[in-house]
């Protein structure tokens, strides 16, 4: 690594030593890439999306590839919000890279008392997850109107102790205006975008592909609706964004960057290479050493227009 | 990381079935039978994830290993242009494979279609003084691998669907023949899921233990990303539990055949 070269963001109050983030649901907790790269290197983790109670998720199959894409339908299974904390966060903890937990629930009342729970556990930030468009109960719900998001974000803030991200769908008409809501009922800086919800369909048999009919696109496929929209958000709010959509490399990374994210999210890119975090930060390194960038906080919404 | 290798051999086997010989101390040296690898097809065509493929066999003493696979997408068809000399981007090997247990003297493989490949490496491990293969096809043009079975095995049984070669009908009723002659220690599936369930069934009768190898479609392949389930037993309740890295390879009594 250059010396010279700044990495570090601060996102509303979470200090990142550099802006690439393990994506929400891609990432698991973390063991199974440990194995692949060393997790030293990463920003931080965004964990498995967590609930009250552990879910099973949705039936099989949760994934179906499209053009430059994918559908999945996992449906948030994780073993519960407390055997995260019982086992996953010492595990997590002999990394030197930030702890983000994402967190769910069915009603203001568990997304309360998860934001209760995790700022008294040893995460370094909370994700609220406003947007996974695969449970039929809690998160979009809330997530696709601004009335909904300020009402969640402005219950889970009294029990905030710790730096709130708001994670935002891509399935409203605009963003702005959500974004905008999740501002004012206090969050620190919000995430975007999560998936966007699609349908798959086997001509041969008729049936859909997924077990759950719908699923959540991500990929290639959905960079420029993605840098679209942390662009507008980036204009329309005063907190830190988080981008995501897409994102495969460095070059990428700087994209969003320059749209005006402050940091970014990868996911779907590391299945199809493991290394694709550490190469994205690589990728930025090499970007500002040719470009003679000595911070990379100066990209953040340098795009000339 | 090092995970492009060289195809030393890219045959075909019949109209849509291919089989690459591919150079990797480490695959060689590491893979159990049933165990998976990770293939990078390409992104013509706009194809992003990786293919799982089972190993179908392995020379340790020449540091390769061979995967058969048929076309049955894009992924598999830029696959199937692949030519001996070049290179090919792996992950693996990866999952479970089937468990070997030298005690066991008599063992039934029983195979469908193009779940037919890990059982070959599996004949050749396991120290079994007698091993049967019954594999099932579609009809005669869909037959491969007979040789190299026959070698493998001490009494190879194939069925067609439609009888134009082997023995008419499915490998299920043939276990039931085989089962009535004489009793085996463990049973070994890879084949439709249909096939699969049938089976279990059938040597539950007999009181006979199985293992079966699950396919489901799949995303990181190393048990991150949640997607490639199946419904297995846990106490008296059930749970999703990943074919990538739990499996692919599970006990045919810890699958829930819904």
């Amino acid at each position: 690594m250059n010396d010279s070269i700044n990495l570090k963001v601060n996102i509303g109050g979470l200090e990142l030593k550099n802006p690439v983030i393990a994506a929400s649901g891609s990432f698991g907790f973390g063991r199974e890439y440990s194995r692949y790269f060393d997790l030293n290197r990463l920003g931080g983790i965004a964990v498995k999306g967590l609930t009250p109670l552990p879910r099973k998720g949705n039936p099989p199959p949760r994934i179906a590839e499209t053009p430059s894409g994918i559908l999945n339908s996992v449906g948030l299974q994780n073993p519960g919000v407390h055997e995260f904390i019982e086992k996953e966060i010492p595990f997590l903890r002999g990394f030197d890279t930030a702890i983000i937990a994402n967190a769910s629930g069915n009603t203001v009342e568990e997304y309360e008392s998860m934001v209760e729970i995790l700022s008294d556990a040893d995460v370094d930030a909370i994700e609220l997850n406003l947007s996974c468009p695969n449970v039929k109960e809690g998160c979009l719900s809330f997530g696709s109107s601004a009335k909904g998001v300020n009402n969640v974000v402005s219950s889970v803030k009294k029990y905030a102790k710790k730096p709130l991200i708001v994670k935002l769908t891509p399935n409203v008409t605009d963003i702005t205006e959500i974004a905008k809501a999740a501002e004012d009922a206090g969050a620190d800086s919000v995430s975007l975008i999560n998936t966007i919800l699609g349908m798959a369909i086997d001509a041969k048999t008729r049936r859909p592909i997924l077990g759950n009919i719908t699923g959540g696109l991500s990929g290639p496929a959905v960079k420029p609706i993605a840098l679209r929209m942390v662009y507008q958000v980036s204009k329309a709010v005063k907190i830190p964004v988080i981008g995501m959509g897409g994102i495969s490399n460095g070059t990428d990374a700087i994209e969003f960057l320059l749209a005006g994210a402050s940091a970014v999210m990868i996911g779907t890119a590391g299945f199809v290479n493991p290394m694709a975090w550490v190469e994205t930060i690589e990728g930025i390194e090499a970007y500002m050493a040719l470009n003679h960038v000595n911070a990379v906080t100066e990209l953040i919404g340098g795009l000339i227009v | 990381m090092d995970t492009v290798y060289k195809i030393s051999k890219a045959e075909q086997l019949n109209t849509d079935t291919f089989l690459f010989t591919i150079n990797s101390e480490k695959v060689s040296k590491k893979a159990r039978a049933g165990q998976i690898v990770h293939v990078k097809c390409g992104d013509e065509d706009g194809v992003l994830l990786r293919r799982p493929i089972s190993i179908c066999s392995v020379d340790r003493e020449n540091g390769t290993f061979d995967i058969v696979f048929q076309i049955r997408g894009k992924g598999t068809k830029i696959l199937s242009k692949y030519k001996a000399g070049d290179d090919i981007d792996i992950m693996g090997p990866l999952g479970q494979g089937f468990s070997l247990y030298p005690k066991h003297k008599k063992i039934i493989v029983v195979g469908g279609g193009i779940g037919i490949f890990p059982l070959l490496q599996l004949l050749k491990d396991h120290p079994a003084e007698n091993k049967k293969a019954i594999l099932g096809f579609r009809d005669k043009s869909c037959v491969i691998l007979e040789k190299e079975f026959k070698q493998a095995s001490d009494k190879l049984i194939i069925t067609t669907d439609d009888g134009s070669y082997g023995e008419k009908g499915f490998v299920t009723d043939i276990l039931k023949k085989e089962l009535d002659k004489e009793p085996a220690d463990m049973v070994f599936f890879c084949g439709p899921l249909i096939m699969m369930k049938l089976g279990v069934g059938i040597v539950k009768e007999y009181d006979i233990p199985c293992q079966v190898s699950m396919e489901q479609r799949m995303g990181c392949g190393i048990g991150a990303c949640l997607v490639c389930v199946c419904k297995t037993k846990k106490g008296d309740d059930w749970d999703y539990t990943q074919v990538c890295k739990k499996g692919p390879v599970f006990g045919g009594d810890d699958i829930i055949f819904d």
